[in-house]
């Protein structure tokens, strides 16, 4: 019931900023050089002056810009973001078939992150000064300074030009059908590196994280009656400090969410996944801009969505916030 | 400029009140200390040093390596170490590798060090306003703020660079546009905490007006903050500024370190140095400003470190 509140809540605090987002785009769209019809006049090779009228009357360019507007929200409202000419379909269906790979992309990324990191992080926070911190912390430092599209590059020299290990490129292996574990595994063996070079950044930044508030968690007063009470070390590390660690941590994933799907523009680039940021480097080639702008408004809607999601996380999570807050 | 280069003033912490002011003949002795007190941290030396090394990179570059390094200079794809004349080697086309990585130094530094500038003034000024004036103002930007966060940055750095031709402006355009949402908040909520301060209550009672009390009173004491954020800003400015050259969308007239990648990219198989030299250097640069960044945080906070 709290949750289901906390839900309506967080869905009504999320309209102003669609709504800004859309207006926003629309008049991006606006600012693009050339409309549809240029583009399609140009596609055609020649059209007389009556028949680009006749056109623009038809998509309905000669409206008042307010009402051109108003048009866009009502598109928007039955889902359609408009027509792509280079790719010959409709924007939306484009996006849908893309988004799936984007989104097993950008979870492993996060995953591999958040374990990589947290583990980093907790073991940076008990050797706290020693060796072991400083090492993990220039490493941190380092991942945190290398360009990911790069370092994707640097594993495919590494994992499939020199070891032969993994492939270079793709989601899944062409032509071979594959079922069952054989097919999980040959998908697995193609998201790792692409999932690496993505999460390499998230990585340093959540050890960080984490090592400020294992650090932090382990001076509180539950912590110290956890020990009190005779709970192993182990013990009390991964039921008392992680789980409270954790809150900051799903905190900043769910802030980077935006961030990491940015990334995948380049990542997917690099590795060939058939997603929606390599949709977007289609999209910048061939100058398709209401595409672009399509990618923009989805891709800001899964933000949007994945945040609410953490939101919602956190009330089970943490009980003491509160449904309305 | 609104940002005034109170870089190296470290003695004022931003949780104590601005009470004592210092009479200003010793000012730039105590700045000297300071500066030298910073450089006996060993990371803030490193950075200093590494930074210092790319921007004298930078600035050598016409000197060292004249001509275009656009132009076909040599053998094509030699090996780093084997020609005393293309010492980091050449690539499919015969285009000296190490003209390439020096005059990528000036554009990813300058790029840098501009979107920093920009997105600190940008941000700051509608930060400092929300968080200063609260009301319906801070509830307006801060919303405005909110979209720009939702958004994904790189996404919208692609759209707007693809919209409007692909050129030294319009990549620094984006950016801004991509960074200043993050001055913008740390400004509203530092402002906010700093508004009802007793320094605050004391300057306004004293007469002073609104635009006297941000920029003599509160500014000095969040600029460390901000020279912190600065750095930031600029390394990941430099990162995206890398991406957006890898994808073909720099300006296509000069050498960048990215567009460097993206051409070493087509021999990867075979001659893999194209595509990892550029980016160590990327990574290097992006590197020190972030230790040094760390390291200027260190000194104005000392009792956050871990």
């Amino acid at each position: 019931m709290n949750v289901l509140k906390r839900f309506l809540v967080l869905v009504l605090r999320a309209i102003p900023t669609s709504f800004v987002i859309v207006t926003l785009s629309f008049f991006l769209m606006k600012l693009a050089p050339g409309d549809i019809v240029d583009y399609l006049v140009a596609e055609a090779g020649a059209a007389t002056e009556e028949s680009t009228a006749a056109l623009r009357e038809a998509y309905g360019l000669n409206n008042s810009i307010l009402h051109q507007l108003l048009e866009y929200y009502s598109n928007l409202a039955t889902g359609s973001l408009g027509f792509s000419p280079r790719f010959n379909g409709p924007v939306t269906d484009l996006i849908i078939e893309r988004l799936p790979s984007t989104l097993l992309l950008v979870l492993s990324a996060i995953c591999i992150a958040i374990l990589f990191g947290v583990a980093a992080g907790t073991v940076m926070a008990l050797n706290a000064g020693r060796f072991q911190d400083r090492v993990l912390t220039v490493i941190t430092l380092l991942f945190y300074s290398v360009p990911s599209f790069w370092f994707g590059l640097m594993l495919i020299i590494v994992f499939s030009v020199k070891l032969g290990w993994l492939p270079t490129g793709g989601a899944y292996t062409i032509f071979s059908r594959l079922e069952g574990i054989d097919y999980v595994l040959d998908r697995a063996k193609h998201l790792i590196l692409p999932a690496a070079a993505l999460g390499l950044y998230y990585i340093a930044i959540y050890a960080r994280l984490a090592r400020a508030s294992v650090l932090d968690a382990r001076n509180q007063d539950y912590v110290r009656t956890a020990v009190a009470k005779g709970l192993s070390r182990r013990q009390v590390t991964i039921r008392h400090v992680l789980r409270n660690a954790l809150i900051p941590v799903t905190t900043m994933a769910g802030i980077h969410i935006a961030n990491i799907l940015g990334g995948s523009v380049v990542i997917e680039t690099v590795f060939g996944w058939p997603g929606m940021g390599r949709l977007t480097f289609e999209a910048i080639n061939a100058r398709d801009y209401a595409l672009l702008l399509g990618i923009l408004l989805v891709s800001s809607f899964v933000v949007i969505f994945v945040n609410i999601m953490v939101d919602l996380l956190h009330t089970v999570l943490d009980p003491r916030i509160k449904a309305t807050q | 400029m609104i940002f005034p280069s109170t870089k190296l003033r470290p003695t004022e912490h931003p949780d104590e009140p601005e009470s004592e002011r210092r009479p200003t003949q010793t000012l730039r002795r105590r700045r000297e200390s300071a500066f030298s007190r910073f450089l006996a941290d060993r990371s803030a030396r490193t950075g200093v040093a590494i930074f210092a090394l790319m921007l004298a990179m930078a600035l050598a570059a016409p000197i060292v390596r004249p001509g275009d390094p656009l132009l076909i200079t040599g053998d094509p794809l030699l090996w780093p170490f084997q020609n005393a004349d293309h010492p980091l080697g050449t690539d499919s086309l015969g285009r000296d590798l190490l003209s390439g990585v020096m005059y990528g130094a000036r554009v990813s530094i300058l790029v840098g060090l501009m979107v920093g500038m920009l997105s600190i003034v940008f941000g700051a000024v509608l930060g400092a306003i929300a968080g200063y004036c609260g009301g319906w103002v801070d509830r307006l930007i801060n919303n405005f703020i909110e979209v720009f966060q939702t958004i994904p940055g790189f996404f919208l750095l692609v759209v707007m660079v693809a919209f409007l031709e692909p050129s030294f402006v319009t990549v620094i355009i984006g950016l801004v546009l991509i960074s200043w949402d993050t001055v913008a908040r740390l400004t509203r909520a530092e402002v906010r905490h700093h508004r009802n301060r007793e320094y605050v209550l004391a300057a306004r009672t004293g007469g002073l007006s609104h635009l006297r009390i941000l920029l003599s009173e509160i500014l000095p004491n969040i600029s460390p903050t901000l020279i912190v954020t600065g750095s930031i800003i600029v390394a990941h400015a430099i990162l995206a500024e890398s991406a957006l050259s890898f994808l073909g969308l720099g300006d296509p007239n000069v050498a960048t370190w990215g567009g460097l990648i993206g051409t070493g990219r087509d021999s990867i198989r075979s001659h893999w140095y194209l595509t990892a030299i550029p980016g160590l250097f990327v990574a290097m640069t992006v590197f020190a400003l972030n230790i040094l960044g760390d390291a200027i945080n260190d000194h104005f906070n000392p009792r956050a470190r871990g």
